[in-house]
């Protein structure tokens, strides 16, 4: 219960603070807040945008959940996410150009994507387990190589036709594509992305793998003394954290996107820490925070639609909303008493 | 002799629920040794660190050769002429013995007169028979050595009370008896020393009178004359204890653990175990002892598969790998850690869910790995803590918010729950109230009854007496020697100790 208080203060804390930002930009911060909210959450075209933007959040914020989990800082998910992405979009255009069939297809690109993400989290998992290299430093550096490595793609060997020299690839074909339902964007990926925080909460309560992830998240040594090979649940928890939001790079491509470009996620690998972190690392918590994120993120468009605020300021709440919320952590723990002498 | 230099009055401090102390009175004459005997958790430590500022009290007042002062800091204390030696100490293992005894003092000035306190310093270890090497740097020392720093330390500054909280806990017999001199020389200088222990022997050894404390509260202050173990052990302990196990004489079968020639390294590079072969059978205690950092921690740790070795270990006839603590466990190898709470319990997780850790380790579990429901572990849990005594408000209770004997009971509990066919115990008792010690005692006997074999690593000799059927002694990553655990040997244990061959 108390960290649910914890959780709903800081995110009080970080709404003060951006009303006072909206303050010093001389508009009113209530009706900002109304415009953040009131569009995309009190009408069906928005709801159904929050939720397209639900979507790559919701597999990024699971896929950091298991390795935070057991203590893993894997801020990683961006570079995951856009590998996965861009795996899909390799299988889509240029491995599979015979397959026209989408029930061979999709579940193709799925695992593509899915690998390429789960490499994406091999490569600092076994470094951490074997050399020791710290997981924060490795997954921010390797986030930076997939971003420019789209960005290569993008604006380089596949470009594509028709695209009057802007660097977006070609559309995927048509088997390529999720099942889309109506105009709004509302697609199949949505469907997928609840099963997966179904999925991993199955893993991380009901296997063996999340009860080990448990213990040496708790303690590392005792996980050792209890017989848990720690290397292999280190690289384990990375590869499949990785996996998850791998395929929501390939979900954002096929269900959203239809085609690769630089720029295309707005940093979701990393709002994805703040809402693991927010949901405190439960699964079915994280569907409901990335919902809110995702509507946040269409509010804070509507923002600088008709408010002329604009819309970066979304990443200075999360920003602070994260502050807020390690800070909540410390009075979780401590008590601050004023000692006279 | 009479003259009281310090009187506390009506001490209370408490931590959220937990009462340290409550009401206590203590005194102290000037060229006493005033034992403060308790039980680990008794709140002896807590009442000497509000004595050196570093708790404050909740309630009470500190007299000061009559006049009521305040100490709010170990500084204050300091200059009230008030020092401690902590169990663990506070020096700079890169510096020198005369840089750490400058580091303390106020009339250090920038550039610091080193000669001049080097020359003191050997003035004081003459005049008080404490031998130290002025230049030596201190992670050269021994802990006996690096404790007379302390001491030099606390002389150079003049102390007239000193604290020594459990100063014999690192020390061979031997330097023991030197530290005891040391203390006397001390209080025949006029200094009164106020000795926290909660061994009984050591106390009636040393001091003019004795204060006990339970559960944070005084039970009463004697003249050590007129008292004897067996009355203290009762104030300790509120009833009366056995302070001899009733060791049965042991049938030993085949070997169950061997080990040929093991090199440990240590967590600093320099080999801890050097060269170590022995064998434990089946219902027989051995008892390794031996002053700490003499590779204890790195044996045991070398056995269970938590460290790498090279040599040969055998269990149950056949070759462990090394490093492979599963398969350890696989063999019904069970480890009782040093350092429970750091190597062997999870403190942020329920007590039901430490009990079961070796869930898929284990040999005497068969879980499905893919349909586990850690709910289903509550019920056991409970049966195990009912037998095992246990005192948790539930197995929901997070094992950190237990006390360090009931962290013990978990882990004895899960480890013998396991069938062992080889208990590793290293220091099982330490932390413990003698009424925990008594558990742990009867729970191994009850298991070398049932013939497994039990390496026992421990510090206190007088534990090793009571329950190993040998003792070896480990001095310098070596096995010295062997002995009979016997009081009658204790002299030439602790030559041993100390390093001296047979």
């Amino acid at each position: 219960m108390s960290i649910f208080i914890s959780s709903l203060i800081s995110v009080l804390i970080a709404l003060i603070f951006l009303g006072f930002i909206i303050l010093s930009l001389g508009d009113d911060p209530f009706e900002a807040y109304w415009q953040l909210v009131s569009w995309a959450m009190g009408t069906v075209p928005g709801l159904i945008q929050s939720l397209v933007s639900m979507m790559p959040l919701l597999f990024t914020s699971l896929g950091v959940l298991i390795a935070f989990k057991m203590k893993l800082w894997n801020i990683g998910a961006e570079g995951q996410f856009q590998m996965g992405a861009f795996a899909a979009t390799w299988g889509a255009l240029y491995l599979f150009p015979n397959i026209h069939n989408p029930w061979v297809m999709i579940p193709l690109l799925m695992i593509l994507g899915a690998a390429f993400g789960a490499f994406w989290g091999f490569l600092p998992g076994i470094m951490r387990a074997y050399l020791g290299v710290n997981e924060i430093l490795s997954t921010l550096m390797l986030n930076y190589v997939a971003i420019y490595w789209v960005n290569y793609l993008t604006y380089g060997p596949w470009k594509g036709a028709g695209s009057y020299n802007f660097p977006i690839t070609a559309k995927f074909p048509q088997s390529a594509i999720l099942p889309q339902y109506g105009s709004g964007g509302l697609n199949f990926g949505i469907i997928i992305s609840i099963i997966m925080a179904f999925f991993v909460l199955y893993l991380v309560k009901y296997t063996k793998f999340g009860f080990h992830l448990e213990i040496a998240g708790d303690n590392l040594r005792a996980g050792e003394y209890a017989g848990i090979n720690v290397k292999k649940l280190i690289i384990l928890a990375m590869v499949i954290g990785g996996a998850i939001s791998g395929i929501g790079g390939m979900a954002e491509m096929s269900g959203v996107l239809f085609r690769l470009q630089p720029n295309f996620s707005p940093g979701y690998g990393y709002t994805a820490v703040i809402i693991a972190w927010l949901a405190r690392l439960d699964p079915i918590a994280t569907i409901v925070v990335s919902f809110f994120f995702g509507a946040l993120l269409v509010g804070s468009q509507q923002l600088q639609l008709f408010m002329q605020i604009p819309s970066s300021l979304i990443n200075a709440f999360n920003g602070i909303l994260l502050f807020s919320l390690l800070a909540s952590e410390v009075f979780m723990r401590y008590r601050i008493r004023v000692v006279r002498s | 002799m009479s003259e009281k230099i310090l009187e506390l009055k009506n001490i209370s401090k408490s931590f959220s629920n937990l009462i340290a102390n409550d009401s206590v009175d203590f005194d102290l004459k000037k060229g006493e040794i005033h034992a403060l005997l308790g039980e680990n958790g008794a709140g002896k430590t807590t009442l000497m660190n509000i004595l050196y500022g570093i708790y404050k009290p909740d309630a009470g007042e500190i007299f000061l050769d009559g006049k009521k002062i305040v100490i709010s800091s170990p500084r204050d204390a300091i200059e009230n002429g008030i020092g401690m030696i902590q169990q663990h100490f506070s020096l700079v293992p890169s510096f020198s013995v005369v840089q750490n005894v400058a580091l303390g003092l106020k009339e250090m000035g920038i550039i610091p007169d080193l000669s001049k306190i080097r020359k003191k310093i050997i003035e004081l270890s003459d005049r008080y028979k404490i031998s130290v090497e002025p230049d030596a740097k201190i992670w050269q020392l021994s802990a006996g050595e690096q404790q007379r720093v302390e001491i030099i330390k606390l002389l150079y500054v003049k102390s007239k009370i000193m604290i020594l909280d459990e100063p014999t806990a690192i020390l061979t017999p031997q330097e023991a008896k030197g530290l005891f001199e040391t203390i006397k020389e001390m209080t025949a200088n006029e200094a009164s020393v106020i000795f926290i222990s909660h061994k009984l022997k050591e106390v009636l050894e040393i001091s003019d009178r004795v204060t006990v404390l339970r559960h944070g509260r005084v039970i009463g202050t004697v003249e050590t004359k007129g008292t004897n173990e067996n009355d203290l052990a009762r104030m300790m302990v509120g009833r009366d204890v056995v302070l001899k196990t009733d060791k049965k004489p042991s049938h030993p079968s085949k070997p169950i653990l061997e080990i040929e020639n093991i090199h440990v390294m240590g967590d600093k590079g320099i080999e801890a175990v050097r060269g170590v072969s022995l064998e434990v059978r089946g219902g027989e205690i051995l008892g390794i002892a031996g002053v700490e950092g003499n590779g204890q921690r790195e044996l045991g740790e070398a056995i269970y598969g938590l460290r790498n070795y090279t040599g040969n270990i055998f269990i149950n006839g056949s070759k462990v790998r090394p490093g492979d603590v599963l398969e350890r466990i696989k063999n019904h190898v069970a480890y009782i850690p040093q350092d429970r709470k750091a190597d062997a319990l999870c403190g942020g997780l329920p007590v039901y869910k430490n009990l079961f850790m070796k869930a898929f380790s284990s040999p005497i579990f068969s879980f499905n790995p893919y349909f586990f429901y850690p709910e289903k572990l509550r019920e056991p849990s409970e049966k195990v803590v009912k037998e095992f005594s246990i005192a948790a408000s539930s197995v929901d209770q997070e094992v950190k918010f237990l006390s360090g004997g009931n962290m013990q009971k978990v882990v004895l509990a899960r480890e013998i729950k396991s069938h062992p066919k080889l208990i590793i115990a290293v220091h099982p008792t330490r932390g413990l109230d003698v009424g925990a010690e008594e558990f742990v005692y009867n729970v191994l006997l009850a298991q070398k009854e049932k013939g497994t074999a039990i390496l026992l690593i421990a510090g206190d000799l007088y534990e090793i007496f009571n329950l190993s059927d040998r003792v070896g002694v480990l001095y310098e990553g070596q096995i010295i020697g062997y002995s009979e655990p016997d009081e009658s040997h204790i002299e030439e244990i602790g030559l041993m100790m100390a390093g001296v061959k047979k």
